[in-house]
């Protein structure tokens, strides 16, 4: 691969670049205590909440980079931000 | 090659600085122009509003913005989707631009601005030096500086071809004095448009932002990569050199008129005195060089007219052979005491054979007035020093004592 004038390239490729490894907290859900209200999955700037078939949400490890925005405003804290070990 | 003005006096208009560049960007043919006025720039971008007021700029948004950041930043946007791109500004405008300077050059957007330089607050001052455009060095913007109308009006076309050049690829500041070149009116022959247009190709990037064909610019680079994006804009750097040359030559066999390409020279093949400097302080100092030649003192001139790329080896060349040189600089670095085109020119000769002393002196700050007696003054203690050496190595030549 090499790089292209004033790095142009196709849309979507920072995928590549999994930045999930930024994070020192990991979001957690505790199902039993969501509603479903969504507001998590609207609030991560780092499009990292993905919707299940269930209703409820998941986290895309691979680019949440653990800024707690989704467990700060939740309004049944059912996001727990928890230390990650190595 | 020295100054070439075969001026045809039918073609001439009387025109004020900024008219004339706001001509020579109209003919052109920008297709957007977004700027925000600031003294002295005002009148260019006046003058432009006013051709598009009358229909006289084809196929040309100018986008009104509310600061000079987000001029500029349009024009990122607008240069990316594949527009030729213009601006104008000076001094803090130049300075608020600090951030999105660096991003046109990363994204290799050739977009040009007309720099009218204005000293830099506090304290607030609107006259002419150079330390807005100089501040902004290294931010990867070609820079190059005019001595007159005539030339900062061609020099514009001349920016957008080497800019454009698909080896280079690279932003350029076109600055001109303020006020001294801006507000001032001069016989000038106005760029002509079917020259322009045969000197000048239309504007095809290789890649253009389009919805139809989504792309990325500017994309993240981690440190994997980013050396290499700046490895690359420094090689554009070096392939301009030559490219400037061209485009001064190519614009002679045009139209007729040249002034040097990196740089000019003036009574300098057996100078023992050679004087550098920028912008419209060379003309002052041709008049000193003429003056003094016909008492017989041995001074010549070297005009720099691009200031980047650094054009170290065209200067070397010049200044070999003299006995003492003095740069002449309207900037500072604060904390150095020598002004910049003093501080590059001394580097650029350490570890190469030539061994000439070379002194900086800065001079006209803040538009302060240079007259030809301060010029001679500096020859006349650069006659000292090929006698006894250098005293002081960089230093103001017009400091009021009686003001400290
Ligand atoms: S911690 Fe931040 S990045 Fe991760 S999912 Fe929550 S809002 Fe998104
Ligand atoms: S913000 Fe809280 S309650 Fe709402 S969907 Fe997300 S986890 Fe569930």
């Amino acid at each position: 691969m090499s790089i292209q004038l004033g790095g142009v390239c196709q849309p979507g490729t920072t995928r590549a670049n999994k930045t999930g490894g930024w994070r020192t907290f990991r979001p957690v859900y505790d199902y039993d205590k969501c509603i479903k209200c969504k507001l998590c999955e609207l609030l991560c700037p780092d499009m990292a909440v993905l919707p299940r078939d269930d209703g409820f949400f998941e986290f895309d490890y691979d680019y949440c980079k653990g800024c707690g925005i989704c467990a700060n405003e939740c309004p049944k804290e059912a996001i727990d931000m928890v230390l990650e070990e190595k | 090659m020295t100054v070439i003005r075969t001026l045809d006096k039918d073609k001439m208009d009387v025109a004020e600085g900024s008219y004339a560049v706001a001509h020579a960007v109209k003919v052109c043919r920008p297709n957007v122009i977004s700027a925000y006025p600031i003294t002295p720039q005002t009148h260019i971008v006046e003058d432009l509003s006013q051709f598009m007021a009358d229909g006289e700029i084809s196929n040309c948004e100018y986008i009104n913005v509310e600061s000079e950041f987000s001029a500029l930043s349009a024009l990122v946007g607008s240069a990316a989707a594949g527009a030729r791109c213009y601006s104008a500004t000076t001094s803090q405008g130049l300075e608020l631009m600090h951030e999105v300077l660096f991003n046109v050059s990363g994204m290799r957007l050739p977009v040009v601005m007309t720099i009218a330089n204005r000293a830099v607050s506090a304290p607030i001052n609107i006259w002419n030096d150079h330390q807005d455009s100089i501040s902004q060095r290294d931010t990867g913007w070609i820079q190059m500086y005019a001595e007159d109308l005539q030339e900062i009006s061609d020099m514009t076309a001349q920016a957008y071809k080497v800019a454009e050049d698909k080896d280079v690829m690279m932003p350029a500041m076109t600055c001109m004095d303020g006020f001294i070149l801006s507000h001032v009116y001069e016989p000038v022959v106005l760029l002509e448009q079917d020259l322009v247009d045969e000197y000048l190709p239309a504007y095809e990037p290789e890649y253009s932002l389009d919805p139809k064909n989504p792309l990325t610019f500017g994309a993240f680079a981690d440190p994997t990569a980013y050396t290499e994006f700046r490895y690359l804009q420094q090689k554009a750097m070096d392939n301009a050199l030559p490219k400037i040359e061209e485009a001064a030559n190519e614009f002679y066999e045009i139209f007729g008129r040249y002034y040097g390409g990196l740089i000019d020279e003036y009574e300098t093949d057996d100078a023992d005195i050679i004087l550098m400097a920028m912008g419209s302080l060379v003309g002052t100092i041709r008049d000193v060089v003429d003056k003094l030649r016909a008492k017989g003192v041995k001074v010549g001139l070297l005009k720099v007219r691009t200031f980047r790329p650094f054009p170290a080896e065209a200067i070397k060349n010049v200044i070999k052979d003299a006995k003492v040189v003095v740069a002449l600089d309207k900037n500072i670095s604060l904390g150095l005491n020598e002004g910049s085109l003093f501080t590059e020119t001394k580097a650029s000769l350490y570890n190469t054979k030539v061994d000439v002393p070379i002194v900086g002196r800065m001079i006209g700050h803040g538009g302060r007035d240079i007259p030809v007696k301060t010029i001679e003054d500096i020859v006349e203690e650069a006659k000292g020093i090929i006698s006894s050496g250098i005293n002081t190595e960089s230093k103001y030549a017009d400091l009021k004592e009686e003001l400290l």
